[in-house]
């Protein structure tokens, strides 16, 4: 090894060796501006969200600090304005509770419909499906994620409504024993069932994509294994597939939840928008939150849309609690799940 | 070599015992006549009545005789198993048919509606109750479009850093901010609309104009961005990365020039997915937009169309005349959709420059 060949053309005084590259870990000004960039736009989540929390309060605060604690657990609403065209703050009452259960009972009906229906149907496309099938029928569940709400409510209100009242007839006809599909009146259409349908249909795309790609992640070897070991198909996805997913599978359940409990429109469309308290999905009354809120808002007083604003409010704040609870067991789920 | 050791006139017949046999195709038939006798017997006897009644009938009998004959000849794992895949098979049916559903009932309804001045009039001298051929959705088209090629350009950049964040710098805040993200998904769009109230329409502007439903839109799109972008760059592997650092790339570099491109069609699906979700969103344009009927370019004055609100109007007006213009512009809203869907899937699947 001669060092003419590896070494470098010298330089006029490359007598000396030269200094060694100093390594840090520090690092360049791009990679700082980049940072904090980056850091910048990851932040706005945080300020979007604290600056709808501060403005709802601040504007829904003078209805929250008079109603109190009867704003939740009340289900009165009763904006009066006395003759002079004033509002009158002593004989109106604004209370939610009707409108908080008419949101649980519509969302965990959708829920409980939309979410087996969306796995299972996730499972075929993966485990099941020839290749042609699945790329068609995958296509088209993605295809129906982009379909707008308001799509929704116009084909439940004209085409669901009738199989809707179908199933409700059924329901009550033979488990008319349970409390909650009991009815008086046998009139059984835009009920809260019927609501819980279409949206059960609306969240069924998102649930089954998220599942579909879950399950698509499967580790190959493990299905395999299983396999090896003479498992059916069922067998494999229950000790393979399942664990594997869980946690992925309920994070998807758990948006299909969130988004069921904030429509609007479709429920709006579809639903007989009334303000009372109904635990029977079967009778043909009801209402959920944000609903409401687009119901009242057009005819409503300075003082109603404070109240209103302070509704926004709640119904913010229990989407987000549902939604952190989503994110701890989704968190637990995917400990146990590997 | 082991050519040599079979001789070619004794090789055997490729066999498949998992290929269905001829009895086997019998036993399918015969299966599929006892459930439809099951569904007629049932329909006739109770009183659930109608196709659907005979269609979950006939599937539910099918599936129990499947069980029964997988039990009997292949004991309870093999009738586990066809139970389970009867489920599934049904369910994916059941996800279909809606979609199917929903596709003939808004061309069957929606074409009634469609007529050549609908993309060159709007609604100012129209009112909704007049023959569906005079006015348009001139004005709720533009609208549409301005106000979501506006939230996009608010909520792509900000949604994709968001991503960039969680899963390339992971500093301090990632856990709070992949927390709040999640949260922010939740936000019902009714709220977004009251926030845009609270925070500008009655402090500053005091009416109603576009540029206020566009921010109420780009709060609903972020998250939906942030989420599925995050997803996509997840599943780049890491040794992209550390190849990129390897190369001496700084982060900066290695970020944009290694992982962006490698998850570039993940990132547009992230983006479709986003306008998706926004696209047709009603209830904060409701509160925010005005829902105007002239044309209107300027989204910061003045009310503005837009094609939800227009079906919003035109459903709640409830006659004949509005309810066809309103399944019009669901017509029109759908093929707007589909026609962005299949670009950005066409984009999504080309393959990426190595």
């Amino acid at each position: 090894m001669s060092a003419t060949q590896v070494m470098p053309p010298a330089s006029p005084n490359s007598s000396e060796i030269p200094a060694k590259r100093t390594l840090t870990t520090k690092p360049r000004f791009s990679d700082k501006v980049f940072r904090g960039v980056v850091t910048g736009g990851g932040l706005s989540s945080l300020i979007i969200l604290g600056l709808i929390l501060g403005y709802l309060l601040y504007q829904g605060y003078s209805t929250l600090h008079s109603e109190g604690f009867k704003f939740i657990t009340g289900s009165d609403w009763h904006a009066v304005i006395d003759d002079n065209g004033v509002f009158d703050p002593k004989n109106s009452h604004f209370g939610l509770a009707a409108m908080l259960i008419g949101t649980l009972v519509i969302a965990t009906i959708a829920v409980c419909i939309g979410v087996p229906i969306s796995v299972g149907a996730a499972i075929y496309l993966t485990f099941y499906a020839p290749n042609s099938i699945k790329k068609f029928m995958v296509a088209l569940i993605d295809l129906m994620a982009a379909f707008p709400s308001i799509l929704f409510g116009l084909w439940g209100f004209f085409v669901l409504e009738s199989s809707g009242e179908y199933w409700a007839r059924l329901l009550h006809k033979y488990l008319g024993f349970i409390p909650f599909f009991k009815m008086e009146v046998p009139y059984y259409s835009r009920s809260p069932f019927i609501a819980g349908l279409v949206l059960a249909i609306m969240i069924i795309p998102i649930v089954t994509s998220i599942s579909r790609e879950i399950f698509s992640q499967t580790p190959l070897d493990r299905i395999q294994a299983a396999y090896a070991l003479g498992a059916t198909r069922w067998a494999m996805i229950r000790a393979v597939a399942f664990p594997y997913a869980r946690s992925g599978v309920i994070g998807g359940a758990m948006l299909g939840l969130g988004r069921a409990m904030g429509e609007t429109v479709a429920v709006y469309t579809v639903l007989n928008i009334v303000y009372q308290v109904n635990w029977h999905v079967l009778i043909s009354a009801g209402g959920n939150v944000a609903s409401m809120i687009l119901q009242k808002f057009g005819e409503a007083s300075p003082a109603e849309v404070k109240a209103l604003m302070a509704a926004g409010l709640i119904l913010f704040i229990v989407t987000l609690i549902i939604n952190s609870l989503a994110d701890l067991i989704v968190a637990r789920a995917g400990k146990s799940g590997r | 070599m082991s050519q040599t050791i079979v001789p070619a006139n004794t090789t055997p017949k490729p066999a498949k015992p998992w290929a269905a046999s001829s009895k086997d195709r019998i036993e399918l038939a015969l299966q599929f006549i006892a459930a439809i006798a099951i569904s007629y017997l049932i329909v006739a006897v109770t009183a659930m009545k109608g196709k659907l009644a005979y269609v979950t009938i006939f599937f539910l009998a099918f599936i129990v005789i499947d069980f029964a004959v997988n039990y009997i000849r292949r004991g309870a794992p093999a009738a586990k198993d066809a139970l389970f895949r009867g489920f599934v098979t049904g369910a994916v049916f059941v996800a279909v048919t809606p979609i199917v559903s929903i596709l003939l009932t808004v061309v069957v309804r929606g074409y009634k509606g469609i007529h050549p001045n609908i993309f060159f009039k709007d609604m100012h001298s129209t009112t909704l109750n007049d023959a569906v051929t005079q006015g348009g959705l001139l004005h709720a088209v533009i609208g549409t479009v301005l106000m979501v090629a506006f939230a996009m350009a608010i909520s792509v950049p900000i949604g994709i850093l968001t991503a960039i964040y969680l899963t390339e710098i992971k500093g301090r805040f990632a856990r709070p901010i992949k927390f709040l993200v999640q949260a922010m998904s939740g936000v019902p769009s009714i709220v977004a609309g009251l926030f845009i109230l609270a925070a500008i329409v009655y402090p500053f502007t005091k009416n109603y104009n576009g540029i206020e439903g566009s921010l109420a839109l780009a709060i609903l799109m972020i998250p939906t961005v942030a989420r599925t972008s995050e997803e996509v760059l997840l599943l780049i592997p890491g040794d992209l990365r550390e190849a990129g650092v390897a190369l001496g790339g700084t982060q900066w570099r290695t970020v944009m020039m290694v992982v962006v491109p490698a998850a570039k069609s993940g990132l547009i699906t992230a983006m479709i997915l986003g306008v998706a979700r926004i696209a047709g969103e009603t209830a904060p344009l409701v509160l925010l937009t005005g829902g105007g009927d002239t044309t209107n370019y300027n989204m910061f004055k003045g009310p503005m169309g837009s094609l939800p609100y227009y079906i919003w109007k035109g459903f709640n007006n409830g006659t004949d005349q509005s309810v066809t213009r309103a399944w019009a512009g669901i017509f029109v809203l759908l093929v707007m959709v589909l026609v962005l869907f299949g670009a950005a899937r066409y984009l999504g699947n080309r393959k990426v420059g190595k």
